[in-house]
């Protein structure tokens, strides 16, 4: 009923795993016995109106709640990006993922190169001196990005990290997920929690479709669409419209 | 790479110009913007005093505003009242330098354990309400007529403060921030050190400033009670004129006092700024 890190093929497990809030006649179900897999270096797109649980299953995968019932296991370490970028205000874009990498107990002495690394790799290498309030939003979440890869995770989950962020930025910062991911040594895998279809379509190997109240895995969809992609493309708008139309279809049944 | 030029170009127009250095002109046109509403409650003040002293209310104790400021003037001219003033200025900065340690320290441990803040979260905003003049009896029998007694009379009047600003710092620290922290493998006293204590410093500048005003009224109190002898301070001054009815002195001091407060205040308004500057709250 824990958090346990194992190594197998599957870089993350989800087994039956269901999360009631409260108890009593005000017990409110989160998630409904959701199964996943997520394979080494696949990236999965988690799609769902409000109330599927989305943000919660991302807790449990994180180790910052544990479920009600049912198994979690990740093979590795974790990450987790938020919408907003959480920085630290007190350091700049450099100290923040400079602290990371302490958190993590990298050496002092090195330090230093791996956060220039991580700046350029998210093409701010000029900015590591800046203070969070004196960058872009889109900027900002690039450090969180940085910061996020400083902690040398595995699995990297986002919850809804380009949420808050204006349609252009958006799209660029897409390709630079792609692209990051590609860097990073090892493949990274990676959960992806959004309201927004396209990006799902757009960014995912694999989209999974959540019910509301409570979250339950209602479909899953492969991505066999060829990269790089772009976000207004033919085959992406297509998948994203089937999508769409479920997720609608799932939706209209909360209205009667 | 096209994205690379996007993104560069992106960033470039979202980070708004920097507004240029200001030249001297303008920094003296702010100056006055700041002085001149003080400048003006100054002689307000004069003025009303003045008219209050041409009536003639109890004109034989009541000085005007020229005989008081003269009087001012001889006594600056002394060592007497400069001493008094470093004395006592001594005693409060040694009071509340006290006062943050242990109410930093207790604030910590008070607001990080939740059963220590069941226990004595209370009591701390309790002893904040008691009086300072309170604890003189108890001080006096423990400690005698001396500077020890002043210091921990300070002391029990400023740490509740700041152990509550400290609190109140911890839990107006913004969830998120928690969050991020815990997710990024922060633990324990690293945890304090590198989140902890920055993420409170704002809310706790606010309540230190007024664990200040705190140290200074149970000082006084303390030296008006506690007559240290063969040591000037503004208590002893204060004893002194009231014994001799001298009320032009006495006022005089008074507004020392209001002079040092105003001054002191500056200094945290200033600490507080730059704190809210690094922090991007303003």
């Amino acid at each position: 009923m824990s958090t346990t890190a194992i190594t197998e093929t599957a870089t993350v497990t989800l087994a039956g795993v269901s999360k009631v809030y409260g108890r009593g006649g005000t017990a409110v179900q989160a998630l409904d016995q959701v199964s996943l897999t997520a394979a080494p270096g696949e990236f999965t797109c988690l799609i769902g109106a409000s109330g599927c649980g989305k943000s919660t299953l991302l807790s449990l995968v994180a180790g910052l709640d544990q479920p009600t019932s049912g198994n979690v296991t990740v093979g590795g370490r974790v990450a987790l990006m938020f919408q907003e970028p959480g920085l630290f205000p007190w350091l700049t874009a450099a100290g923040n993922v400079e602290l990371a990498l302490r958190a993590h107990k990298v050496p002092r002495a090195e330090r230093q190169a791996r956060t220039r690394e991580l700046l350029d790799a998210v093409q701010l290498g000029g900015f590591g001196r800046k203070r969070p309030h004196e960058l872009s939003g889109g900027m900002r979440q690039r450090v969180a990005l940085a910061r996020a890869l400083a902690q040398d995770a595995d699995v990297l989950l986002m919850d809804e990290p380009f949420g808050a962020l204006d349609a252009m930025t958006r799209d660029v910062l897409h390709d630079e997920l792609d692209r990051v991911r590609m860097r990073v040594g090892k493949p990274l895998t990676v959960l992806f929690v959004t309201h927004n279809v396209r990006e799902a379509v757009r960014l995912g190997d694999r989209v999974v479709l959540l019910s509301s109240r409570p979250g339950r895995v209602i479909e899953e969809y492969p991505v066999p669409i060829e990269r790089p992609r772009r976000i207004d493309s033919g085959p992406v708008a297509e998948l994203a419209s089937t999508i769409t139309d479920r997720l609608r279809a799932e939706v209209g049944r909360h209205g009667n | 790479m096209a994205t690379d030029t996007t993104l560069a170009g992106l960033d470039a127009l979202e980070l708004a110009p920097v507004p240029t250095g200001t030249g001297a002109g303008e920094r003296a046109r702010r100056l006055w913007a700041v002085l001149w509403p003080k400048l003006a409650a100054i002689a307000l003040v004069w003025v009303v005093w003045e008219l209050i002293h041409l009536t003639g209310w109890k004109h034989y104790v009541l000085p005007g505003p020229g005989v008081t400021l003269s009087n001012l003037w001889q006594q600056a001219q002394t060592g007497l009242l400069w001493h008094a003033v470093g004395d006592t200025l001594m005693r409060a900065v040694l009071g509340y330098a006290v006062a943050l340690v242990i109410g930093v320290v207790v604030g910590l441990l008070v607001a990080r354990v939740p059963p220590l803040r069941a226990a004595v979260g209370s009591l701390i905003t309790g002893l904040q309400t008691l009086p300072s003049a309170a604890w003189i009896p108890f001080a006096i029998i423990l400690f005698g007529l001396n500077t020890s007694t002043i210091i921990f009379i300070i002391v029990m009047a400023a740490a509740p403060a700041i152990a509550n600003a400290v609190i109140a710092g911890v839990d107006y620290i913004p969830p998120l921030l928690l969050k991020s922290g815990k997710v990024m493998g922060l633990r324990g006293l690293s945890l304090t050190w590198h989140l902890i204590i920055p993420a409170a410093l704002p809310t706790f500048m606010a309540g230190i400033k007024q664990a200040w005003a705190f140290t200074w009224h149970a000082l006084l109190t303390a030296e008006l009670l506690v007559l240290v002898t063969g040591v000037p301070s503004i208590g002893v001054l204060f004893e002194a004129d009231q014994e001799q009815t001298d009320m032009p002195s006495t006022i005089s001091i008074m507004i020392v006092i209001v002079v040092l407060g105003i001054l002191v205040d500056a200094l945290f308004v200033q600490a507080n700024k730059a704190i809210r500057k690094r922090w991007g709250l303003t």
